[in-house]
C-alpha cells in the first residue's frame, strides 16, 4: 500500500510542476513569460498522460496481450515483417509520422497569440492525436499489419472502404499542393534559398550512383558526404546570390516557381527511386531528426522569452494570416501536432509489421504521437520569439500590408505590433535575403525564429544568414521528398481506385497508365498549387484550412473504425475514449467545411468570394489580383472548385459516420465478439480461422 | 577504461541507434535476415548484402500504395 502510494507520489509532483507551469503561461500580465515554461507545461502533460490515459486505454479498452503473436512474429521474413527493438521502431514510426504539418501549422496559428495554440496541441494529442494513432496501430496489428483502406472495407463494408480511399486520395492532393506552396513561398525571390534547394537535386543523384555502383548500400558513408556537400552549398549560396550573373539566374517569380515544381514532381515521380528519390530521403530524414533534436537543445539551452502575447487582438477571427474565428478555424489551422489524420497512414502501413511484443504498442502508437507534438510546441515556441511586428510583416499578404518596408510597418504598428521600417529591413539583412515582408506560409517565419535560437548558440548575429538558410533547407528537403514520394503513392492510388472501373489502369508495371495517372496526379496538385500561387492573399488563406479539414476528416474517419472496433470486441463501456475525439473532429470539420462554403464573409467563404467577383465582372469591373475578365473568370471558377471540394470533403465525413454507426449498432445488438481478428496465435489457425483472415485481404 | 559491462551496454546502444537510423530509411538489420534465414529457411539462398539493400529500396517505394510516404 505504501509502495503503491510512493509510485503515485513523484506523478502528483509531476502534475503539480504542469499545473503551475501552464498557470504561468495562461496568466502572463504584460512581462514576457520565458518559453522554457511552455516546455515544462508540454512535458508534464505529456508525461502524465502517457503514465495514466495511455496505461488505461492499453489494459481496459484494448486488454493489450503481451503473449499474443503479433503480425511480425507471426509472419517473420526477415524483410517485411521483423521482431524489431522496441525504441529502433519508435525512432522509425517517430521519422514516418513527423513532417511539415506539425512545424507549419502552429506557426500559422500563433496570429492568435501562443495560448491558444498550446492548448490546443496538449489537449489535442492527449485526448485525440494520440489516441488515434494508437487506437489504428493496435486496429491493424491484430489484423496482421492490413492497411487503412483494408481495414475500413472490412470492418465498416465495401461502400465506405472506396469513400475512404477516394477521400484519402484528395486529401494526398491537397497536402501535397500545400507542401509545394509553402516551398514556393519559401524560395520566391531568393537566389540564396534556391540554390542550396536546387543543389540538393545533383547532391541526391550523385549519392544514388555512389550507392548503386561504387559502394552498394553504404547510408551511413554517404549521408555523410551527402551532408557535408549540402553544407557547402548553403556556405556557397551567398556567393551565388550576391553575383550579378548568377544572382538574378536563381531568383524566380513564384509562378516560375510554380512551374518548375510541377515539371520536377512529373520528372522525379517516374525516375528510378534508387537515383533520385531515395538517397535525398536518407538526406531529408538525417537532417528533419538532426535539426528537431537540435531545435529542442536550443530552446533548452537559450531559454529566449516569449515576445507574442499570449492572447492578440485576432482570436476575434479578423486575422491577416488566416481569416476565420477561434472556433472552428484555430482546430483546423494546427492539425498535425495535435490530431493527424494522415498518421493513420503510416500506423497502418509498416510500424504494425514490426512490432515485436503487443504491448509496445503503447510506447510506439501514443508515444510517438507526443513526441510528435513536442516538435508543434517547438514550432509555437519559434514563431513565439520573434518580435510580433516582424511576425506579422513576415506573414500578412501584400494585399493588406503593401510591398515596401514603410507601407508594413505602417499597417502592422496600426495593428498594435509596434515595429519600424528600420528593424524590417535589418532583419532582411540579417539573414541574408532581399526582403521578409509577405513570406508567408510558415517555413521563413520558422526559420527565422530557428536562426534565432541556433545564431544563439553558435556564431552569433554573424552566422544568422547561414542557420536561416539552413532551416529553409532543411524544410524545403523534406517537404520536396513528401512531394515526390507522395505523387507517386498518389499516382498508385489513383491507379488503384481508377482498376475499380477500368481494370487496365490497374497494372503498374505499364507505362502508359503509369504515365496518366502520374501525370493525373500531379495536374490535380499542381491545379491548386497554382490557384495558391497566384492568390493575392498568399493562398496559405485558402489552401491551408482545405488542408486541415482533409486531414482532420480523416482523423475522424479513422477513430470512428477505432469506435466500430471496440463495438465489435464488446467493449462498448469504453467507446467514449475515440467517440469523444471523433466527436469533437466531426463537429469542426463540418463547421469549418460549411463556413468554407458559405459563410457570408468573403474572406472566409468561397461562394461569397466567387459573387463578389462575379457581381464585379456583371458590372465590367475588375478586381485584383484579375488583370482581364478572362481572370476573373477563372477566379469564380477557382472558387467553385474550391466550394465543391470543401462539399466533398463534408460528404466523407457524414457518410462514414453513417457506416460507422450503422456498424456499432450491429455489432451491439450481436451476442457476441464481432470483431475480425486475426487468431491469437499460430497453433489456432485452423482451417475456418484461415479463411476468416485469407477473407480480410 | 570503461568496465568490460560499460564497454559492452555502449556497444549496444552505439548499434541500437544505427539500427534505428537505418530502419528510419527503410533498410531492416541485415544481420538479422541472414540469422532468420539461416535458421528457418537453410535450404533457400540468402541475398547478398548489396541485393538485400537493393530489394528493400524497392520495396519501400513500390507499389504497396503509401509507402514511404511521409506525413504533411
Amino acid at each position: 500500500m505504501a509502495g503503491a502510494v510512493r509510485s503515485h507520489l513523484i506523478w502528483v509532483l509531476v502534475g503539480i510542476l504542469g499545473a503551475f507551469a501552464l498557470a504561468l503561461i495562461a496568466i502572463e500580465r504584460g512581462e514576457h513569460v520565458n518559453a522554457l515554461w511552455i516546455v515544462v507545461a508540454a512535458v508534464a502533460t505529456y508525461l502524465i498522460a502517457y503514465r495514466y490515459y495511455s496505461l488505461f486505454i492499453a489494459r481496459r479498452v484494448m486488454q493489450l496481450d503481451p503473449e499474443r503473436e503479433t503480425p511480425a512474429v507471426r509472419h517473420n521474413d526477415g524483410l517485411d515483417y521483423v521482431p524489431t527493438n522496441r525504441y529502433v521502431l519508435f525512432g522509425h514510426h517517430f521519422a514516418a509520422i513527423a513532417g511539415a504539418g506539425p512545424l507549419v501549422g502552429p506557426v500559422l496559428a500563433a496570429q492568435m497569440g501562443y495560448l491558444p495554440g498550446v492548448m490546443w496541441i496538449l489537449a489535442g494529442v492527449v485526448l485525440a492525436g494520440a489516441v488515434q494513432d494508437f487506437m489504428v496501430l493496435f486496429v491493424s496489428m491484430r489484423r496482421d499489419g492490413r492497411s487503412l483502406g483494408e481495414l475500413i472495407r472490412a470492418e465498416l463494408g465495401p461502400v465506405p472502404g472506396v469513400i475512404a480511399l477516394f477521400g484519402t486520395f484528395m486529401i494526398m492532393v491537397i497536402i501535397l499542393a500545400v507542401l509545394a506552396l509553402i516551398v514556393v513561398k519559401a524560395l520566391a525571390e531568393s537566389p540564396w534559398g534556391t540554390f542550396t534547394v536546387a543543389a540538393t537535386v545533383p547532391i541526391a543523384v550523385f549519392m544514388g550512383l555512389y550507392m548503386r555502383y561504387i559502394r552498394p548500400g553504404a547510408i551511413g558513408e554517404v549521408s555523410v558526404i551527402g551532408f557535408v556537400l549540402l553544407m557547402l552549398a548553403i556556405v556557397f549560396g551567398q556567393t551565388i546570390a550576391e553575383s550579378p550573373t548568377w544572382g538574378p539566374a536563381f531568383t524566380f517569380t513564384g509562378t516560375q516557381l510554380c512551374w518548375i515544381l510541377i515539371g520536377y514532381g512529373f520528372i522525379a515521380s517516374i525516375l528510378p527511386v534508387w537515383l533520385l528519390l531515395a538517397p535525398r530521403d536518407y538526406l531529408s530524414t538525417f537532417l528533419k531528426i538532426g535539426a528537431i533534436a537540435a531545435l529542442a537543445l536550443g530552446i533548452v539551452v537559450a531559454a529566449p522569452d516569449l515576445r507574442m502575447p499570449a492572447l492578440t487582438r485576432f482570436v476575434d477571427g479578423t486575422g491577416p494570416v488566416w481569416s476565420g474565428s477561434l472556433f472552428p478555424f484555430l482546430f483546423i489551422t494546427i492539425a498535425c501536432g495535435a490530431v493527424s489524420g494522415f498518421h493513420a497512414l503510416i500506423s497502418s502501413g509498416t510500424t504494425p509489421k514490426l512490432i515485436d511484443n503487443e504491448a509496445n504498442a503503447r510506447l510506439i502508437g501514443y508515444g510517438g504521437m507526443l513526441m510528435e507534438s513536442f516538435v508543434a510546441i517547438m514550432a509555437l515556441v519559434a514563431a513565439s520569439i520573434i518580435e510580433p511586428g516582424i511576425y506579422f510583416t513576415m506573414n500578412s499578404p501584400g494585399a493588406q500590408i503593401g510591398t515596401t518596408a514603410e507601407s508594413a510597418a505602417a499597417k502592422v504598428t496600426e495593428w498594435g505590433f509596434p515595429v519600424t521600417p528600420q528593424q524590417i529591413e535589418e532583419t532582411a539583412r540579417d539573414v541574408g535575403e532581399h526582403s521578409i515582408i509577405s513570406r508567408t506560409g510558415g517555413a521563413p517565419t520558422l526559420a527565422v525564429g530557428m536562426a534565432q535560437i541556433f545564431s544563439n548558440l553558435i556564431g552569433g548575429k554573424a552566422m544568422m544568414a547561414f542557420w536561416y538558410h539552413f532551416a529553409i533547407l532543411f524544410e524545403a528537403l523534406f517537404i520536396l521528398t513528401a512531394v515526390d514520394a507522395g505523387t507517386r503513392a498518389g499516382r498508385f492510388m489513383l491507379q488503384d481506385l481508377l482498376g475499380l472501373f477500368m481494370p487496365r489502369f490497374r497494372d503498374t508495371a505499364s507505362w502508359g497508365s503509369s504515365i496518366a495517372a502520374t501525370a493525373l496526379c500531379v495536374g490535380a496538385w499542381g491545379y491548386f498549387l497554382y490557384q495558391g500561387v497566384t492568390d493575392p492573399l498568399g493562398g496559405v488563406n485558402t489552401l491551408w484550412p482545405l488542408f486541415g479539414i482533409s486531414n482532420q476528416m480523416l482523423a475522424a474517419v479513422a477513430l470512428v473504425l477505432g469506435t466500430v472496433v471496440i463495438f465489435r470486441m464488446k467493449r462498448e463501456r469504453y467507446a467514449w475514449v475515440t467517440i469523444l475525439p471523433a466527436a469533437w473532429l466531426i463537429v469542426c470539420t463540418l463547421t469549418a467545411g460549411l463556413q468554407k462554403i458559405f459563410h457570408p464573409d468573403p474572406a472566409i467563404g468561397f461562394l461569397a468570394h466567387a459573387n463578389r467577383f462575379s457581381n464585379a465582372l456583371a458590372q465590367g469591373q475588375v478586381l485584383a489580383p484579375a488583370k482581364d475578365p478572362a481572370q476573373m473568370s477563372q477566379v469564380i471558377w477557382n472558387d467553385r472548385i474550391d466550394a465543391a471540394l470543401s462539399a466533398l470533403f463534408v460528404l466523407v465525413v457524414v457518410s462514414i459516420v453513417y457506416y460507422g454507426i450503422r456498424a456499432c449498432l450491429e455489432a451491439y445488438r450481436a451476442d457476441r465478439w464481432t470483431a475480425r481478428e486475426a487468431p491469437a496465435t499460430r497453433d489456432l489457425l485452423d482451417e475456418e480461422a484461415a479463411g476468416a483472415v485469407s477473407a480480410m485481404r | 577504461m570503461l568496465k568490460p559491462d560499460l564497454r559492452k551496454r555502449w556497444s549496444d546502444f552505439t548499434k541500437c541507434v544505427c539500427q534505428g537510423a537505418r530502419l528510419m530509411v527503410g533498410v531492416p538489420d541485415y544481420e538479422t535476415y541472414v540469422e532468420h534465414m539461416r535458421r528457418n529457411h537453410p535450404d533457400r539462398s540468402v541475398m547478398a548484402y548489396p541485393d538485400f539493400f537493393r530489394e528493400r529500396q524497392a520495396a519501400r517505394y513500390g507499389g504497396e500504395g503509401r509507402s514511404g510516404f511521409r506525413c504533411c
